[in-house]
């Protein structure tokens, strides 16, 4: 520890002073909320079949990977209640979580579940109040003046998971006052080298199960985006032997090409109100950003430079988009307003600001910032301009920012292989996701689905 | 541009060294002897006309090498052409020239940074390349341009020395 202190004080010494805020925090987070999700209990309508997925799991895991819950582990449970008049308050009391959660699945017939469920705060007998529950509609018993939600659904087969992340979407609601977002998807591509069509087009759930492929190819594919109404996919294919734009529509598997121009054309990425989109084109010699009208596909050229002019995102209100251009000599992040044409640069720190997303309340952005150890994302506020360096991982790239905001999806190189990982906004708890085969990249994270 | 000026006074410098080296061979003087077997001189001239043909041999050789490497790499962030690259370039135009000979130019970079900018990295290489082999006669129509960012790398590693092997342009004959 001595010798580690002695090496942290020579480097505060040499190192040049820098205005940047370096949050680096490892795994886990202190400040997590302590939450006991209980296994729901079950009853088999005639042949026992067990549920397809554990419920209880998934919220779980949902709600520990935003980084702002800590489950509990379920042999410290102090009991396994399924409703509310078996809810010992005292037990949770002393286990000293903030929430309960338990519930039970009763199979209805082959493949239908009915699934009810309760958030419960042990501390709070008015929090019944505050909640949306109707009256006459729990049991009068003492506890249930504890209640926050008081759920009971019907589940199918097919969309069990999908209704186990609603579920956490909603207790994570109840208990942060902000929306969730894990019954989400996530677009991302891999490259399996074994496969005769190497590249992969995949959409999965946001905790990663479900993946469906939806385009192969024996070339590249990048740059996977999402339409405002989650039903579409933007992404640049080079099934033809060089870059174009290509839609997909995703119930109807139906695709049709949307930029196909001399040169590359690349960075698709909807408009707010989904009726424009903008995009890379090099047509007229060097990169430009061009805004596509969706209804005509007609074109407006948005910059005019010699320089590389890229990655354009819109902002939340649709008035501005930020890019990367190296017309500094560098790459770095410039902000053009829609209204005036105005364009001024945003990021000044760093040899290299590049790939930025404007976060979801329209005041900070996300980027990839090359630091004295690598590249990692980083935040900056906008009207400050400070500098957050968020990960801790290197060669990181094509973030996306989860609708709410809690959350940001990247690509990243983690041992010899290329991953995704996930980093929570304010950079304090960072999780990889484990990859099946194959080399993962170019997530993109959906907008909310229901 | 300033590249480009560098290139021109490259190639003048180039041409002013070749007039200087090109010069008459040196007069032998014969002196008739009758001697059998070959004179010290007989047997100097032969030696220096099997070194000048050795020469020419690895001469053509060194061509040859330069004909077949395909291949140009870069600095990081950099679409400058190495100087050790201008003579491959004049030999591939001449030919290209010569033999109307078609060439796609696949521009790549190294996987740092993000992809979408260094989609726009290859293909200011691969531009960089073209506008040289232009400068070298080839005319627009013999010459396309592509650009694969860092979506095909030549090698799958993480470090430099990966790197430095996948930002490069290939010049890929049709």
């Amino acid at each position: 520890m001595k010798k580690f202190l002695a090496v942290l004080m020579m480097v505060l010494v040499i190192s040049p002073v820098k205005a940047e805020i370096e949050i680096l925090i490892t795994e886990g987070r202190d400040d997590a909320r302590p939450i006991a999700i209980v296994p729901f209990a079950f009853e088999a309508a005639g042949v026992i079949a067990a549920p397809p997925f554990d419920f209880a799991k998934i919220i779980a895991d949902d709600l520990a990977r935003s980084g702002k819950f800590k489950p509990t582990a379920i042999a410290d449970l102090p009991q396994n209640p399924s409703s509310v008049e078996q809810v010992d308050l005292n037990l949770w009391k002393t286990l000293g979580v903030d929430a309960v959660v338990y519930g039970l699945v009763k199979e209805k017939s082959p493949g239908v579940y009915q699934v009810s469920y309760d958030l419960l705060d042990p501390y709070n007998d008015k929090a019944i109040f505050d909640s949306q529950i109707e009256e006459g509609s729990y049991a009068l018993v003492t506890q249930s003046q504890h209640l926050m939600l008081l759920k009971d659904k019907i589940v199918g087969q097919d969309n069990y998971r999908w209704n186990a992340h609603i579920a956490a979407d909603e207790i994570y609601e109840a208990l942060t006052g902000e929306r969730g977002a894990f019954a989400t998807q996530i677009a991302y591509v891999e490259v399996d080298r074994s496969q005769q069509n190497p590249y992969q087009l995949f959409v999965s759930d946001s905790d990663g199960f479900g993946a469906q492929r939806i385009f192969s190819s024996r070339m590249p594919i990048m740059s996977p985006a999402w339409s405002p109404n989650g039903q579409q996919l933007a992404y640049v294919t080079f099934e033809n032997g060089r870059s174009e734009i290509v839609r997909q529509d995703l119930a109807k598997a139906q695709r049709d090409v949307l930029a196909s121009f001399k040169g590359f054309n690349s960075a698709p990425t909807w408009s707010p109100d989904g009726s424009k989109m903008a995009m890379v084109l090099s047509k007229d010699g060097n990169p430009e950003i061009y805004l596509m009208d969706l209804a005509t596909e007609q074109l407006t050229r948005l910059t005019r430079h010699y320089a590389i002019d890229t990655e354009p995102s819109w902002s939340p209100d649709g008035k501005s988009i930020v890019f990367t251009s190296d017309r500094g000599g560098r790459p770095q992040i410039y902000r053009v307003f829609l209204g005036s044409g105005e364009t001024k640069r945003v990021t000044f720190e760093g040899r290299y600001n590049a790939g930025a997303e404007f976060s979801p309340d329209g005041n900070s952005i996300v980027m990839v910032h090359q630091s004295s150890k690598g590249f990692h994302l980083a935040t900056q506020d906008l009207s400050s301009g400070a500098i957050n360096i968020l990960t801790r991982t290197n060669l990181d790239e094509s973030l996306s920012i989860a609708p709410n905001g809690s959350m940001i999806i990247y690509s990243t190189v983690s041992g010899r292989q290329k991953v995704l990982s996930t980093i929570s906004m304010d950079g304090r708890f960072g999780m990889p996701i484990p990859s099946t085969t194959g080399e993962v990249k170019a997530p993109a994270w959906s907008p909310f689905l229901n | 541009m300033k590249h480009l000026t560098k290139l021109a006074a490259l190639a003048v410098f180039a041409l002013v060294i070749s007039a200087c080296t090109t010069t008459k061979p040196t007069d032998t003087t014969d002196t008739g002897t009758t001697q059998s077997g070959p004179t010290a001189e007989q047997l100097a001239a032969q030696r220096a006309a099997e070194e000048a043909r050795r020469a020419a041999a690895a001469e053509a050789a060194r061509i040859q090498a330069l004909l077949d490497s395909t291949t140009i790499y870069f600095g990081y962030d950099q679409d400058l052409i190495d100087s050790e690259y201008t003579e491959m370039l004049r030999l591939h135009a001449e030919r290209m020239v010569a033999e109307n000979r078609s060439v796609t130019l696949e521009g790549h970079a190294d996987e740092r940074g993000t992809p979408e900018y260094n989609l726009a990295l290859g293909e200011r290489r691969a531009k960089a390349v073209a506008q040289l082999l232009k400068t070298f006669g080839v005319s627009d129509s013999q010459i396309q341009v592509v650009s694969f960012g860092e979506e095909s790398p030549a090698m799958s590693g993480h470090s430099e020395s990966s790197w430095a092997k996948n930002r490069r342009v290939e010049l890929n004959y049709k």
